[in-house]
């Protein structure tokens, strides 16, 4: 277990800046998830910590240590990397054995820990297996008990569900934390999946064009993000972001509500607004709303999104009086992107 | 006037329906290479398997069945024993010398340097330069009087005036030099079989293998080396059978000589055949190994295939 903090840290490639001045925190213990769009340096702040990759300025420390100029193998870390990486001439006891044999444990322990980190992930009886002969979920398994074999201080994962299938990933999410927890090991994982990211981070650093965005706790993130990119990249459908005279006003798909619906919770003041629905779309667990405000952007789309627990009766070509809780209003700057305090609303347009 | 429906179909149409049929294309673009391996190397070597088994010289106008008896009587020629020993010799040895060499030579042009095109280049160059040509450059570079060699070392201080190695003329000294000729010749070709082999293990294995805590060493014995042991198999085969077969550098540099010190059983088959106008005898000789490459072929690609993991 250790500390992993890293500060302004940069990463320049020929032409453009992968990782622009990161300055980040990780307790220890603490999983921490680094989520951002493909290209936007995740992958690259993940490498530099792992000294995979030099840094172009900046500092990394682990456990409080400056290791700036250490190679990965005396970071006392380990990684599993998205395609796994597994030695594809080596058993699966031989492969989860390399890290223990590298750093010269002594023989007779070795068959030991292998034997408690195969069992740790219920891969026993594939020890004599080579990776070609296992799936992907098995492979996945492989490559985690081969990073925990020797006990690192911190845990680098990089996309490590991405290639299993959509099933097999939910599971493995949920072993993975279990794990992680009983382990209490420092751990920094990296995805583009939002629901990866809110389903096992302590805390989430949002990340794109190589800057972190926001950093905070996935309840966080999600309910009061720092900037449009944050609104816009997390929830699915995303935050809507309407322009209102001078001001971006925020609120996601599912807090805009029937009036009948919203009045049932009785939390707190709520702003009505007219909803004209344009096309409605039936998803079994819910519906999703196409359609405008007429009375406040009649341009800008919207999406709504109603819980299957809502029942009004929504049809497409009608409007509807539809409220959302002041509190949910999010305001934003449209020039910089950034949060603004909250305000009244924007006085209706006169139609 | 016919109608335009039943005109039969143009030459361009024609084509046309050649190119869009996979079975058509495919066999007409097989076509030439198929043709060219046919004619200058299947008619002689179909030629040279009837010859081996009969009587044929330059002379005789009226070949004889002998059966085996070109290769019996082969075994009982010193000389052939003699190049059939020195065969082995210079083939191992120099195959041996030349997958250490490109393996190492390999590795390095992974890496990233400041010149590598240059370097590359230069490594490439004895493999694009006519055989013959670097031949009798190491010719001179061998020469009894002029020998670049003795010059630098002379001049260095490690031979005194009075050594003057004959590289060509002694016997020992033949055989290292024309090894030696042989391994700079065709390591570049292993050396870029090698190198397609590195390039083709995925960089996660590397960063792996680096996280996980592996020296140099550990690295490059454990990982990297078995990874690229079916691509160098293949790097070994293609070397084995061009050294066997191939007597250009013997016949430039020394001739076999001196006393047969460096005869292999390519140019003792051309000695015997061409020269010596025994055409029976010396397609006996040449294709004396022709079961033992062909085994080696087999085996090779076998274990490659077996060896193949990614």
């Amino acid at each position: 277990m250790a500390t992993v903090e890293t500060r302004a840290l940069r990463k320049e490639f020929t032409g453009h800046t992968a990782v622009d001045g990161v300055d980040l925190a990780i307790k220890e213990g603490e999983f921490l998830v680094l989520l951002g769009p493909s290209g936007c340096g995740k992958t690259t702040l993940l490498r530099m910590i792992a000294g995979l990759e030099t840094q172009t300025s900046g500092d990394v420390l682990i456990g409080g240590r400056l290791v700036n100029e250490l190679p990965p193998r005396a970071r006392k870390i380990a990684m599993v990397f998205q395609s796994y990486a597994l030695y594809p001439h080596l058993s699966v006891a031989k492969n989860i054995s390399f890290p223990l044999k590298a750093q010269g444990a002594p023989r007779d322990s070795i068959a030991g820990e292998v034997e408690r980190a195969a069992k740790m992930f219920g891969i026993e009886r594939l020890l004599q297996r080579k990776p070609r002969q296992l799936s992907g979920g098995e492979r996945q398994r492989v490559a985690l008990a081969r990073a925990m074999v020797r006990h690192p201080d911190v845990f680098l994962l990089d996309e490590p569900l991405s290639n299993l299938d959509a099933k097999l990933r939910n599971l493995a999410r949920d072993e993975l934390k279990q794990f992680q927890r009983r382990l209490g090991t420092t751990t920094i994982y990296v995805t583009h999946d939002q629901v990866e990211a809110m389903g096992l981070g302590d805390r989430i650093a949002v990340m794109s064009g190589g800057k972190v965005r926001q950093l905070g706790r996935p309840q966080e993130v999600y309910d009061e993000p720092a900037d449009t990119f944050v609104a816009g990249f997390l929830g699915s459908p995303p935050m809507n972001l309407v322009p209102m005279d001078e001001i971006l006003v925020g609120f996601r798909p599912e807090q805009l509500l029937p009036a009948a619906a919203a009045a049932r919770e009785d939390a707190g003041a709520t702003v009505a607004m007219r909803f004209a629905v344009e096309r409605v779309e039936h998803l079994g667990a819910g519906r999703l709303l196409y359609g405008t405000l007429p009375d406040h952007a009649p341009d800008e789309k919207i999406i709504v999104s109603l819980a299957y627990t809502v029942h009004s009766s929504i049809e497409a070509g009608h409007s509807y009086d539809f409220r959302v809780h002041q509190s949910n209003l999010k305001f934003f700057d449209p020039a910089t992107g950034l949060r603004v305090p909250a305000r009244p609303l924007p006085s209706r347009r006169s139609a | 006037m016919t109608a335009p429906a039943l005109a039969r179909p143009g030459f361009a149409e024609r084509a046309a329906g050649v190119t869009d049929s996979t079975r058509w294309l495919g066999r007409l673009m097989l076509a030439p290479a198929v043709l060219y391996i046919a004619l200058v190397i299947g008619v002689p070597f179909l030629m040279a398997i009837g010859y081996s088994f009969s009587t044929v010289t330059i002379g005789t106008s009226t070949p004889r069945f002998v059966g085996l008896e070109n290769f019996r009587s082969a075994l009982e020629d010193t000389a052939f024993l003699k190049a059939l020993g020195n065969t082995a010799i210079f083939s191992l040895v120099s195959q041996t010398l030349v997958i250490v060499l490109a393996s190492i030579l390999a590795i390095a042009l992974q890496r990233k340097f400041r010149g590598k095109w240059l370097v590359r280049l230069l490594i490439l160059l004895p493999w694009v330069a006519p055989i013959s040509l670097g031949s009798i450059g190491w010719l001179w570079i061998f020469d009894p009087v002029y020998s670049v060699i003795n010059w630098t070392l002379r001049h260095v201080g490690i031979f005194g005036p009075d050594t003057w190695p004959i590289w060509l003329g002694q016997p020992n000294l033949a055989m290292a030099s024309i090894i030696g000729v042989h391994v700079w010749r065709t390591m570049p070709l292993a050396t870029i079989i090698s190198l397609g082999g590195l390039s083709s293990i995925p960089q996660d294995i590397h960063d792996a293998a680096e996280v996980d805590g592996a020296g140099f060493f550990r690295h490059l014995f454990v990982i990297t080396l078995p990874l690229v042991l079916p691509i160098l198999l293949v790097a070994v085969l293609f070397g084995l059978v061009f050294s066997v077969t191939d007597m250009i550098v013997v016949y430039v540099l020394t001739r076999g000589g001196p006393f047969d010190s460096t005869q292999v059983l390519a140019s003792l088959a051309f000695f015997k055949s061409i020269d010596g106008g025994d055409l029976s005898g010396g397609a006996a000789v040449a294709l004396f190994l022709l079961p033992v490459l062909a085994v080696c072929a087999v085996l090779l690609l076998r274990l490659a295939r077996r060896a193949e993991v990614v």
